[in-house]
């Protein structure tokens, strides 16, 4: 058969077209990943920008001794709608501690109500018109402005979204992970290293491999009826405490673990196990001293990563119950906590307006370590990594 | 990685395995722990917030867990690991409280909280809509009558049920089964509409039309809000106090006549209200002190009363004698009795 050299070129032109049809599909689907998360960061960063700054107004506060019974005494009349509930209430427990406070009145910043806040933010308020046109004047003497929220990086969850801050919520995050980690990386890289070094290849390690990788598939959320009929109905390890979100989350996180374990094990070429079998080694000095060094890198990486999508789980610690109000700083390991997640979830499903902010807020902060995290996975690997 | 690193690491992990098991023995309780309704949540969770800042006790837990899962775990027994306290925003069935007899919880007080109202509502730049629970039930109803035949829900169009209401698709976005909002409009609307159908033969009929005319929107009340923004020309049934959160962008219509107002909703006279309650275990009150404290701060006048805190989250009061007798309840540790379900 011959084909003209016009069949040929058409042919060419043909192939050639098809080529930039596939250039062009794959950067659209890049090209519209991109505007996906350009979207979602931008109104995040719009949302929640907001929620790291917050109302202050400068008000005579009256410690009188009628002030420690009832704190709503503290300010004026006009001034007391204004002013955050969550600084009144604790008046008359700051006299008990200063008691030279007792009979002063004190020109002093305090935290205002959310509806100030977001009257001063521009947003919707129930603010009644007459408040408005206090604060509007309080605004213009420069008794009112909006300062760094500091308080959100410091306190816990709060019915007053004035007050709610992501620090309990962190601090569990923190626990619950760390309990992840002493769990699931020893054993994943243990059982990794078992797999991989010393079993032999048959149908029962194949099986178990099987399994790892189903494990890795199923949803998170059955990990958490696991975790309740195990850890909780079992063990009797108390609901909603790091302890138990930790164990569950560990459940979750070790396949992820084994997998990538074992892939950076393979990756440490033979030759570098003959070696020191060579010169007499035995399994354990080889695995000890050059294999496991030597895939580090890559286990601290899938590590990072399982811990990330730990961190970001909510759905099995719903059924441990880790997602509840919890507004006090746990301290201990056995302690009701909350998660960034969860504390992110419950403020969605507030009614306050004001809340919409601290949400996005949340996620924000959430966002911040999950970038860092992976990050610090990337130069992990990129540092250490070895080419064979 | 050196070997220094290495074993340091080891160490590390070994003591931090000592040290979860040292903190794992079970401590004495003094942190309340609640469960419950998800719409007694925001005022359970305002009272534990208060009382965890002005008491020295650690401020209660509160799980949201909805009204019958709730109930569940409450009833499941006494002791550590079972809560003691469930939020409820329907009475306790009589079922329930034979469960609980029966796995030991005995002893259980009824507090009786205030009100809540369901609100049916808009956009805001709508015209405003009057309707009555009878053309709600023949809009969302998945089996009406038609000529005296129960036939599938024909109704497409608001002024195909009553020329009086608009010429607008019916769209109504609202809360899920697992809901206890969903319960109480079921039950509210749904079957008190239907028992006066003849074609029900006087039974209460719940079916919700599945046809697409009433959508499911999760348990989140806000994402309802949203939805009604964006698509004005549908309707919402969601908890009062989003409605009045919400009251620059969003209308309630009236039902039956009478507006979702605080007084309408607090006198009964809002078809669509309910009543909240919570549960006490008064077994535990020796092993966890704090339960009355948080108990009678949560029905004390500051916040259940006309001028309380709780209002102004979206509680509705009761009226003055109620809330007295509902208070003397929990004050004298009154236990429930099944012959008070019926």
């Amino acid at each position: 058969m011959t084909h003209s050299f016009d069949d040929i070129s058409a042919q060419l032109r043909r192939r050639h077209r098809k080529t930039r049809w596939l250039k062009g599909l794959s950067m659209g689907a890049l090209g519209l990943a991109a505007l996906f998360l350009v979207f979602f960061f931008t109104d995040m960063l719009i949302k929640g920008l907001p929620a790291f700054s917050q109302a202050q107004i400068n008000v005579e506060v009256d410690y009188s001794e009628q002030a420690s019974q009832l704190p709503m005494a503290a300010v004026s009349e006009d001034m007391r709608p204004l002013v955050s509930r969550g600084y009144l209430r604790l008046v008359p427990s700051r006299m008990r501690d200063n008691p030279e406070l007792q009979g002063t009145t004190r020109s002093e910043w305090v935290l205002a109500d959310s509806q100030v806040d977001q009257y001063l933010k521009g947003h919707h308020s129930k603010l009644s018109e007459r408040d408005q046109a206090l604060v509007d004047q309080l605004q213009a003497q420069g008794r009112a402005e909006l300062r760094f929220n500091a308080r959100f990086f410091t306190s816990g969850d709060s019915k007053m979204p004035e007050l709610a801050g992501i620090a309990s919520a962190a601090v569990g995050t923190m626990l619950t992970l760390l309990v992840t980690l002493a769990v699931a990386f020893p054993i994943g890289v243990m059982t990794a290293v078992y797999l991989e070094e010393f079993a032999p290849d048959n149908r029962v390690t194949q099986l178990i491999e099987i399994n790892i990788n189903n494990l890795a598939a199923i949803p998170s959320i059955l990990y958490g009826l696991l975790g309740l009929a195990i850890f909780i109905n079992f063990f009797g390890v108390p609901r909603s405490s790091p302890l138990v979100g930790g164990l569950t989350l560990a459940l979750m996180t070790l396949p992820v673990i084994i997998i990538s374990t074992r892939t950076a094990l393979r990756s440490v070429p033979d030759s570098i196990r003959h070696a020191g079998f060579g010169v007499g080694c035995s399994r354990w000095q080889v695995v000890r001293d050059h294999v496991l060094p030597l895939a580090m890198p890559g286990i601290m990486t899938g590590a990072i990563i399982g811990l990330a999508q730990a961190m970001g789980e909510t759905a099995p610690l719903i059924i441990v119950g880790m997602v509840a109000f919890i507004p006090d700083i746990s301290a201990s390991f056995t302690e009701a906590s909350t998660v960034m997640p969860a504390q992110i979830f419950t403020w969605s499903g507030e009614p306050e307006r004001a809340f919409i902010e601290i949400t996005s807020g949340g996620i924000l902060v959430l966002l911040a370590i999950l970038i860092t995290m992976n990050t610090t996975a990337v130069v992990l690997r990129k540092r250490f990594e070895r080419r064979w | 990685m050196s070997r220094t690193f290495k074993n340091r690491a080891i160490k590390t992990t070994a003591i931090a395995v000592a040290v979860i098991g040292v903190v794992g023995v079970a401590q004495a309780r003094d942190q309340v722990r609640i469960v419950g309704s998800s719409t007694v949540y925001p005022f359970s969770s305002y009272v534990a917030e208060e009382f965890g800042a002005i008491s020295d006790y650690p401020t209660p837990v509160i799980e949201s867990t909805g009204s019958g899962g709730g109930l569940r775990l409450f009833c499941n027994g006494v002791g550590e690991g079972t809560p003691d306290i469930t939020n409820a925003s329907r009475r306790m069935k009589p079922s329930e409280f034979e469960r609980c007899a029966e796995n030991g919880v005995t002893d259980i007080t009824e507090a009786f909280v205030g009100y809540d109202g369901i609100a049916f509502a808009q956009a805001g730049t709508n015209e405003a809509m009057d309707v009555t629970r009878e053309q709600l039930f023949l809009a969302l109803a998945a089996k009406v009558p038609v000529d005296g035949e129960l036939v599938d829900n024909p109704y497409k169009k608001w002024n195909e049920i009553d020329a009086s209401l608009p010429n607008r698709e019916i769209v109504v976005y609202g809360p899920p089964t697992t809901s206890g909002t969903r319960d109480a409009f079921e039950e509210l609307v749904m079957e008190a509409a239907s028992e006066s159908i003849d074609a029900y033969g006087g039974e209460g009929y719940t079916d919700i039309r599945a046809d697409g005319a009433y959508i499911d929107s999760g348990e989140n009340d806000n994402l309802i809000v949203k939805r009604l923004t964006a698509n004005t020309s549908a309707f919402g049934v969601f908890g009062y106090s989003f409605l009045e959160e919400n009251s620059d962008s969003l209308q309630g219509s009236t039902i039956d006549g009478v507006a979702p107002t605080p007084e309408a909703i607090g006198s009964g006279e809002y078809p669509v209200s309910r009543s909240l309650f919570f549960y006490i275990k008064n077994q535990h009150a020796d092993d966890v002190p704090a339960m009355y404290e948080y108990a009678d701060l949560f029905m004390s006048e500051q916040m259940v009363g006309e001028l309380g805190y709780l209002k102004g989250v979206g509680l509705i009061p009761a009226e003055e004698n109620l809330r007295g007798d509902a208070r003397g309840v929990v004050e004298s540790r009154t236990a429930l009795e099944l012959s008070d379900l019926n």
